[in-house]
């Protein structure tokens, strides 16, 4: 007897999906960690993790276990249902927009026809995450960089949206297996060059890593809205952000670096899958080697960037880009 | 396949009742960081009735502006303005009571005109693609006025918050 005369076979596809994109952004967190680890001590001249296995390999493995094994620790004050649920609420959002992104022409799990939108409008419900955090925390740490965070996350929107609008408005198409079918002659990074800086500026602060990192400053505010949380709650955040970041990368490939295209390998068949993670990974590699370079902004050069130069830009570009759209299809 | 038709009709009334539980606790909690949740609750309860009626684009909106803009905007009047300790809200009586029944009245009878007016037509012979570009064509031709109109609904929020950040404020000087 089959499976699919108890199950429909759409069931079973979804089912496997989640467990892969699950997988996924677990993996995803451990590579990235290493790799984080391991290129800040390289960056600052120093070998980073070297005790646990060749080269501190199974480092990860090991402090993946210790966060496992850690007592959830729930202060005396806090709001217990909301301080409880926050964690899972910032995992969520960030694991949903895997649904829609095309690694490669085939490996897909939905192509929506609003698939930009759909990211959009999931991550949007990421700060709600951090803000319940913060506040049933009932810690003046947590507070504020949940205001931090929110305060970045609402004014670093803006610019990202007027981007991938400028984008959208070039592919005629919000879906992302049209976008980056549009860009089968040319990447969009050369026809969207200040585009592509404006998006990674304010991916850089959407995904509250360094320089923009205000909403966890170590040295003013200790960890900022995750204060509290200890053990798999502290995971849940820190899954967020590595998969966070893997998203906003991933959609800076897809709208600007060609997708899954790439020269096609001799060796097997369906190569986009390689191209889409190097493309990806490679960005992620810019995001650490900038945490590792830069100083943090203060809170007013932060919200200067935003309203002042990242705004009025992507405003500039997208009515340049509207009006030579025009005058092309004249 | 009646598979599907089951899930469906599970996902319509888990809507139902997340759109309910979700106005119950905004009404009901003496703390307003819950209420707020059960607002955002609500939405995404509105929001998958979209869904479910075949408009992934509505419900996405539905959680874009609601969830994302409004609730977190009115989140952040709430904590600029209290600490978690101050929020135990007195119990509701006299003038907020008036203007919350009121108001609440007021809404209640205008959708219901609005609904006893429509004239509601069966899903098959209805007219239009309800894709994005009809949609577009709708809203910005047709119902420019409404569809301006509805856009006030940010301000209102900002407005809201403000108010609701002042008030603690002075609450905390006293």
């Amino acid at each position: 007897m089959e499976i699919t005369s108890f199950l429909p076979p759409d069931i079973i596809r979804m089912i496997v999906s989640a467990v892969v994109i699950i997988s996924f952004v677990f993996l995803n967190a451990m590579v990235m960690t290493y790799a984080e680890r391991k290129l800040a001590g390289h960056f600052q001249r120093r070998p980073g993790p070297m005790e646990v296995g060749s080269h501190g390999l199974l480092q990860v493995i090991v402090d993946g276990l210790k966060l496992i094994g850690k007592q959830l620790i729930l202060p005396k004050d806090v709001d217990r249902p909301l301080f409880r649920l926050a964690p899972l609420l910032a995992f969520i959002p960030v694991v949903l927009p895997f649904i829609v992104i095309p690694f490669s022409e085939k490996l897909q799990v939905a192509d929506l026809n609003i698939g930009l939108i759909f990211i959009l409008a999931i991550s949007s419900l990421n700060g709600m995450a951090v803000l319940i955090a913060g506040w049933s925390s009932n810690n003046k740490y947590s507070l504020f960089g949940a205001l931090r965070s929110v305060a970045q996350n609402i004014a670093y929107e803006i610019p990202i949206l007027l981007v991938v609008l400028t984008v959208a408005l070039m592919a005629n198409t919000f879906s992302l297996k049209g976008l980056v079918e549009a860009q089968s002659g040319m990447w969009f990074i050369l026809l969207q060059p200040v585009a592509f800086i404006i998006y990674f500026i304010a991916g850089l602060a959407e995904t509250n890593r360094a320089p923009f990192d205000l909403s966890e400053a170590e040295s003013e505010l200790t960890a900022g809205f995750h204060t509290e949380y200890s053990g798999m709650g502290f995971s849940l955040f820190f899954l967020g952000e590595y998969a966070n970041m893997f998203v906003v990368c991933s959609i800076a490939t897809i709208l600007f670096l060609g997708g899954w295209h790439g020269i096609p390998l001799p060796f097997l068949e369906y190569t986009g899958v390689f191209w889409f993670l190097l493309k990806v990974y490679a960005l992620l590699f810019v995001m650490i080697w900038c945490r590792w370079t830069y100083p943090r902004v203060r809170f007013d050069q932060l919200m200067n960037l935003a309203w002042k130069y990242l705004i009025p830009f992507s405003l500039v570009n997208f009515i340049i880009t509207a009006i030579v759209l025009v005058i092309v299809k004249l | 396949m009646i598979f599907y038709r089951y899930i469906a009709e599970f996902m319509f009334f888990f809507f139902i009742f997340l759109t309910f539980a979700g106005a119950l606790l905004a009404v009901r909690t003496r703390l307003l960081m819950h209420a707020l949740l059960g607002l955002a609750v609500s939405f995404l309860g509105v929001a998958g009735l979209y869904f479910y009626l075949g408009s992934l684009f509505l419900s996405m909106m539905q959680i874009l502006i609601y969830v994302g803009a409004i609730c977190i905007v009115i989140a952040f009047g709430i904590m600029v303005g209290y600490t978690p300790e101050q929020l135990k809200e007195k119990k509701i009586a006299g003038k907020n009571l008036l203007l919350g029944v009121s108001a609440a009245v007021v809404v209640f009878s205008l959708l219901f005109v609005a609904i006893w007016r429509t004239v509601w037509v069966p899903a098959v012979t209805r007219v239009g693609d309800f894709s994005l570009a009809w949609l577009g064509q709708n809203l910005l031709y047709n119902y420019c006025l409404a569809f301006e109109l509805i856009s006030v609904v940010l301000l209102a929020a900002i407005v809201g918050a403000i108010i609701l950040a002042g008030e603690g404020r002075e609450e905390k000087v006293r």
